[in-house]
Formats: structure tokens, C-alpha cells, sequence
């Protein structure tokens, strides 16, 4: 491979891992909130979650084109700290954390929602705070599930297209990732240049999914 | 230790709940067949569960009261709470799940310690153990000693010798003796099985379809 496709490569991984840390918080958070608590403009909220699923990747992008840009509303904000979203690194990081966090919610929220409540209802007769319960006995019960749902969030970010490539464009050395360089090979006629990436790209995803089954099958010691 | 339920309700699913009970006596034995209301019983007095109706209160803590929303959270009552599957947590051993709610201050003051306590229940050769590897009768024991180190100002047992085949059984019921006897915790004590009430408790209760049958010495009631 050349040293451009090994930066592509990096860039990438780099992105998607940062993408992932990124909504871990938000994510366990809002799993929580939807596995174990009842409140108003829950289903609102859980249907919202989910959208980027299910809309046109493209139309993702679009949507926070606008968002962020500079004349959008939280674009025009950051834009005034001096942080330029819209075709920098930036917006490759925020398209794969939007794309991706459906699923680190939705596997996050199964995992809470298998807890048994016993453990956390015990917990309380302990004299357990609400929150100690969640950061000693919820988190970690659930841990593999959390764990499971950031290697699928961290694969499906390895994997974007769509909305990278309108929020992001495809600049080389700033945006390009393995997806928006093996579609540039295509377009450009060079096929044979895309395959060291998309083997590369296979490794790698095939890695962290086989790491995320193993973790969560592996039995509790 | 007086306990009292005034006109509680709860519903359950074909029936409700319904109790206005005084509890005062160290050991309270509250009988009932499966499905009589008996945990729920138990999940209201620990906070778990809130009643749609009625007043609690132990000593001069109010625990809850319906009319005006008023519910102690589970936190602050300081009851302790045994259930049937016991619910040891399956992630700490067992030095981590009796230290969860290990309230020191009050402990001390009541001259029974972490030592003690370890040693009366005779599990203190247990404690780096997973608890997923104890036998039946030693979860038993550390579910037990595991409420006692809260401090408990009463203790709630479900069913706790429903796993236990009959020789575990006798073996277990020298603790809960103990527990009476070296830490003067008063408890509920729940069971369908009347044969473990006798020898235990100063008092039964009968509990079908969620309503108090009736109560009494355990001899009378239990004769019957």
C-alpha cells in the first residue's frame, strides 16, 4: 500500500475511535434513561434515536450540513470559538458519531434492560444512592452489552459514506476516509487501486466485530 | 421496633393488597399460600413498591403516605431486605457484596462489627470467594449477613429456606436463632411452609388473597 492509502487507513480508524468515545456518554446515558425510567416524550425520543438508521444516509448528511454550517445554528456558534465544522476532520468525527449511535443505544438498552432490577431494588435497601446503584451495580452489570454496542458503533463508523461525504466532502489528507477512497477509485477507473483498501478495511472490521462477539458470549468469571 | 400499616392498599393483579396491621413483636411469622401477596407485602414495607393508599410507619420514621405522596425512599429506611433468590450481587465476591451497605457508624453502635458478624454466620473463611460458587446454604448465610451489616432497624426475610432441601434446613434455622438472639434485629419472616414458623416466631400472621386472615401465637394458629 501506498503511504496515502496507509494515512487514509489511519485517519479512519482515528475518526471512528474518537466518534465512538465521543457518544459513549451520551449513549449509556440516554439507554439508561429509555431501559429503566418512564417519562414523558419517551417514545418521541426512542423513535428519534433510531431515525439515522433508517433515513437516507444522505439526507443525514444534508441535515447537518445545514446544522453545522456556518450560517447554521450550532455551526454558527462554534464558528464564533473559532472551530470550523463543515469540510475539516471535524465533520468526518460527527457524521460517523450521528450514523453510529443508534446502535450503541439500542445494544446498550437491551443490556440495562436485562439486569435484573432485584440486584438494583437490593442495592437500594443497601442504602444505595440512585447513582451509586447505576455506576456499581447497573453499568457494570450490563458492561458486556455497553461494550458490544461501541465495537458495533466503532464498526459502523469504520463503514460510513453517505453523510461524510456531503458534510465532509473528500479532501485528501483532511477528509478522505477508506469508504470516500475506494468510491473515489471507482469513479476515477482505478478498481485496482481501491483493493489494498477494502482488505484492509475488511481486517479491521472483522477484527472488532469477531472482538465484540467474544465479549459478548464470553461467560462471567 | 413497632411497625404500622394503616389501611395500605396495593393492587396486585386478580386482587389487592390490603393491610392495616401493627407489627411490635421481634419476630413476626407471615404465612400464606403462593401468590397470596406475601413479597409484595414485604416490597411495600421496604419502599420497592408504592401503595395506592394508606399510611406506614415505623417508630417515629414515616416510611409513606398515599394521601399526601409522601414516600421514604428504600435508602433511608433502614430496613434490610433478604429476598427469595437473595440477589447477591454476581459481580463482587463476597467481602464486596457484605461491605455494600455496611453502615459503620451504626454498627458500632450496636456492639456487633464486621468480625462479628462474619463469625456468627460462619462465613468468614468465604470472603475472597465468588459468591457464584458457594454452596445454597452459604449464599444463605452471606444474604444474611450481608443485611445485618446495613444496620437494619428491621429485617425482611422472604421465603429464605425455600431453596434448601430438608437437611439444609435445620442446619440454617440455628442462624436465624442467632440472628434473634445476638443482634436483636426484629424480623418478617414469609413463608408458605408453616412447619418453620413454630419453633421461630411470637407471632403468625396468615395472609390469602391479600387480606390479613388472621393472626395470633403460632401453636393456634398453626394448629389449625
Amino acid at each position: 500500500m501506498t503511504a496515502e492509502a496507509w494515512q487514509i487507513v489511519f485517519f479512519t480508524i482515528k475518526a471512528s475511535a474518537l466518534s465512538t468515545l465521543l457518544i459513549l456518554p451520551l449513549g449509556i446515558a440516554v439507554a439508561w434513561l429509555l431501559a429503566r425510567r418512564d417519562w414523558p416524550g419517551k417514545a418521541f425520543v426512542e423513535t428519534a434515536v433510531m431515525l439515522p438508521l433508517f433515513v437516507p444516509p444522505v439526507a443525514t448528511g444534508l441535515l447537518l450540513l445545514m446544522l453545522f454550517g456556518r450560517k447554521g445554528p450550532i455551526g454558527s456558534a462554534l464558528n464564533g470559538l473559532g472551530l470550523e465544522i463543515v469540510f475539516t476532520w471535524r465533520a468526518v468525527v460527527i457524521a460517523c458519531a450521528v450514523m453510529s449511535f443508534p446502535l450503541l443505544v439500542r445494544t446498550a438498552q437491551t443490556a440495562f434492560q436485562e439486569v435484573n432490577r432485584r440486584f438494583e431494588d437490593i442495592a437500594r435497601t443497601l442504602g444505595a444512592s440512585e447513582w451509586r446503584v447505576f455506576a456499581t451495580i447497573s453499568l457494570p452489570l450490563a458492561a458486556r452489552g455497553v461494550v458490544a454496542g461501541a465495537v458495533l458503533a466503532f464498526a459502523r463508523a469504520m463503514g460510513e459514506f453517505g453523510a461524510t461525504a456531503v458534510v465532509a466532502g473528500m479532501i485528501p489528507r483532511k477528509t478522505m476516509t477508506i469508504s470516500l477512497s475506494i468510491y473515489q477509485h471507482i469513479q476515477l477507473g482505478q478498481d485496482a487501486a481501491a483493493w489494498p483498501l477494502l482488505l484492509v478495511s475488511m481486517a479491521i472490521v472483522f477484527v472488532t466485530v469477531l472482538c465484540g462477539q467474544i465479549i459478548s458470549t464470553r461467560k462471567r468469571p | 421496633m413497632k411497625l404500622r400499616l394503616d389501611q395500605v392498599r396495593l393492587p396486585l393483579g386478580a386482587f389487592t393488597l390490603e393491610i392495616d396491621a401493627t407489627f411490635d413483636r421481634l419476630i413476626t411469622g407471615v404465612f400464606g399460600p403462593s401468590g397470596a401477596g406475601k413479597t409484595s407485602l414485604l416490597d411495600l414495607i421496604a419502599g420497592l413498591r408504592r401503595p395506592s393508599a394508606g399510611k406506614g410507619q415505623m417508630d417515629d420514621t414515616i416510611l409513606f403516605d398515599a394521601g399526601v405522596a409522601l414516600h421514604l425512599p428504600p435508602r433511608f429506611r433502614r430496613i434490610g431486605y433478604v429476598p427469595q433468590d437473595l440477589a447477591l450481587f454476581p459481580h463482587l465476591n463476597v467481602r464486596a457484596n457484605l461491605l455494600y451497605g455496611y453502615r459503620r457508624q451504626f454498627v458500632e453502635n450496636h456492639s456487633f462489627t464486621f468480625p462479628h458478624v462474619i463469625d456468627v454466620m460462619e462465613i468468614s473463611t468465604l470472603l475472597e470467594r465468588s459468591v457464584t460458587s458457594l454452596s445454597g446454604g452459604e449464599q444463605q448465610r452471606v444474604g444474611f449477613a450481608r443485611a445485618i451489616l446495613s444496620a437494619p432497624r428491621l429485617l425482611l426475610l422472604d421465603e429464605p429456606m425455600s431453596s434448601l432441601d430438608s437437611r439444609l434446613k435445620t442446619r440454617l434455622i440455628p442462624f436465624l436463632h442467632r440472628i434473634r438472639d445476638e443482634f436483636r434485629i426484629p424480623f418478617l419472616y414469609v413463608t408458605h411452609d408453616a412447619g418453620e414458623l413454630g419453633a421461630l416466631c411470637d407471632e403468625v400472621l396468615v395472609l390469602e388473597r391479600g387480606h390479613l386472615v388472621e393472626r395470633g401465637p403460632p401453636g393456634k394458629v398453626l394448629s389449625l
